[in-house]
């Protein structure tokens, strides 16, 4: 199955800056994206997502390490390893001067299809990403969400094997946002997509593998699913009315603790593997308290995110301070 | 491909009033400038025809005008190159460019075929004005011909030039001031070089300017167009490497 991978990134390192102490803008990154998959890359502001993607696309020379598009290493052969590349950066390379179609047309010699294939080719393109009626009019006349479709329209011209897109609903309307999201489902079914965004919502709505990077480095990597079974606690949340004893739930079976969140409202800790709901609406129906919810908690994404990123950070600088403790005591 | 680009840098020019603006003053600059050199000509005809192996039409007419013509697209050529790199990199359409499958060095050609096609449209246009003497009289079509062969090469290696120094920012009007620097200084390095000081000889070799004026007087010497192959290609070869150290940038 090896030749299913169409990129191959290793040990990807890019410094920004002479000096040595800085810290990597990407650090040591490696992974791998396979045929037909959509692959969400999420991180802060400036964990490195853009400059990961450049160095994919051939925008930006890696300061170490690898990769391969569809077996063709980027460095050595840059042009055949472009022709298989669609990438759309953050802020679209649209000329505003040109229609639609002058622009397509343009982008389509740029990849080198051939004449006869052309005309095609832009029409596919435009019609796939809904561009069908405004082929005549100035790109500098379009909307924001058009320029950003010109700019996938772009991208996917000469169906290439991979399609890189730099945050693509940035600043688009939520219809618009969700229109962009169904385009690029659809773009997987023929092309493997490279996503980046630090919108998490979206991730959950069109990838189908997740990679968290902050601070230059992987720290998730994981399909979607394994990301929503992160997301599954073991407590659930529990609202009644007229409920006297907290403490009565403490004797049935699994549950853990029980934490007063207000006066109606506790959130129940159970064990993982004993799932005490049942047992707890018996009781409440026993009890003649008067039932207004009972959830089983979720972890958000944003939760999942933010524990990730900041536990590395905490993580970072413990190691930091240490390194402090050691050179103080060697002094 | 080069001509691919080249012909997208050319339609851009054209779809912005700059270039029909700059058609326009170029034409009507030397138009004016044409029509003093055949009135001065008029006046001295009668001394002229006098003299033995006095200057001919082309001499009075068509050389200056040319000298004058070479002084005035060193003012506009500055314009028309500032904006061949450093507006894609300040409007990031260059990453279109750099991911798709094309080398630095077509990138470089075909801007620069672009933005040389559009001088040549210059340089018709002014060219044509000395032909329409030939309704009334003679000209020195050798003469025309060097003088025409001089001007493209001087204004290739200030296109040249152009691009290189737009490859070095992101804004065109910095691109713009230092070319027009740049070439204005290679235009006067000849002056030093009159003064006769030690080493003057190396600066007016340098100058642009010395290299043209032998071609006015037709005069088809290798040297003067090897100088001006040398400075275009070198020009082109340092922009493709500074576009390439883009992708190195830190």
């Amino acid at each position: 199955m090896t030749d299913d991978i169409l990129i191959k990134v290793e040990e990807l390192t890019r410094h920004y800056g002479v000096q040595t102490g800085s810290r990597p803008a990407v650090d040591n990154i490696s992974f791998e994206v396979r045929r037909g998959e959509v692959l969400g890359f999420l991180g802060p502001n400036g964990a490195g997502k853009s400059t990961t993607m450049r160095m994919i696309t051939g925008n930006l020379a890696p300061s170490h390490g690898r990769i391969t598009v569809n077996g063709i290493d980027i460095l050595d052969q840059p042009k055949k390893a472009k022709a298989d590349i669609g990438f759309l950066p953050e802020l679209p390379p649209l000329y505003r001067e040109l229609t639609v179609d002058e622009y397509l047309r343009f982008c389509a010699r740029l990849n080198r299809i051939s004449r006869d294939k052309q005309t095609n080719a832009i029409g596919t393109a435009k019609e796939r990403c809904g561009l069908g009626d405004v082929g005549k009019r100035l790109i500098a006349n379009l909307s924001k969400g058009y320029q950003q479709r010109v700019g996938i329209a772009q991208a996917i011209i000469h169906s290439p094997a991979v399609v890189v897109l730099d945050e693509p609903t940035v600043g688009l309307d939520p219809i618009q946002i969700r229109e962009i999201r169904h385009l690029i489902r659809e773009l997987s079914n023929e092309h493997s997509v490279i996503l980046s965004t630090h919108i998490l919502p979206e991730v959950q709505a069109t990838c189908d593998r997740v990679q968290i990077i902050n601070q230059g480095k992987l720290v998730l990597s994981d399909s979607i699913e394994g990301l929503v079974q992160r997301m599954q606690t073991s407590s659930l949340r529990l609202r009644t009315k007229n409920r006297t004893n907290n403490n009565i739930l403490l004797a049935i079976e699994g549950i853990v603790a029980v934490d007063a969140i207000d006066g109606d409202c506790v959130q129940i800790k159970h064990k993982p593997e004993i799932n005490p709901a049942a047992a707890i609406a018996k009781m409440i129906v026993e009890q003649g308290w008067e039932l207004l919810e009972l959830t089983p908690e979720r972890r958000s994404l944003e939760e999942i995110f933010v524990d990730i990123t900041t536990a590395e950070q905490t993580a970072d600088e413990s190691v930091e301070k240490t390194g402090i403790e050691k050179t103080e005591a060697a002094a | 491909m080069i001509f691919t680009l080249a012909a997208r840098e050319l339609r851009s020019m054209f779809l912005s009033p700059m270039a029909w603006v700059i058609l326009a003053v170029i034409s009507g600059l030397c138009a004016y400038f044409f029509l003093l050199y055949i009135d001065l000509y008029l006046q001295l005809q009668p001394r002229l025809a006098a003299a033995p192996d006095a200057p001919g039409m082309t001499d009075v007419i068509v050389v200056p005008l040319f000298s004058t013509a070479a002084t005035v697209l060193l003012l506009v050529t500055p314009l028309l190159t500032m904006r061949l790199i450093s507006e894609e990199r300040r409007s990031q359409t260059l990453s279109l460019l750099m991911s798709a499958p094309v080398s630095m060095t077509e990138i470089i050609l075909g801007k620069f075929l672009g933005v040389f096609a559009f001088v040549l449209l210059m340089l018709v246009l002014v060219a044509i004005m000395p032909l329409s003497l030939l309704a009334g009289g003679d000209i020195d079509i050798g003469l025309w011909a060097s003088g025409l062969l001089g001007l493209a090469l001087l204004l290739a290696s200030f296109c040249s030039i152009g691009l290189y120094v737009s490859t070095l920012t992101a804004q065109p009007t910095v691109a713009a001031v230092a070319t027009f620097g740049l070439l204005l200084l290679l235009w006067v390095l000849n002056l030093a070089g009159s003064t006769g000081n030690d080493g003057g000889g190396v600066l007016s070799y340098l100058s642009l300017l010395s290299h043209y004026q032998p071609l006015l007087k037709g005069i088809f010497s290798s040297t003067d167009i090897i100088y001006y192959l040398l400075l275009i290609s070198c020009c082109l070869v340092l922009s493709v490497r500074r576009l390439d150290a883009d992708r190195l940038q830190h």
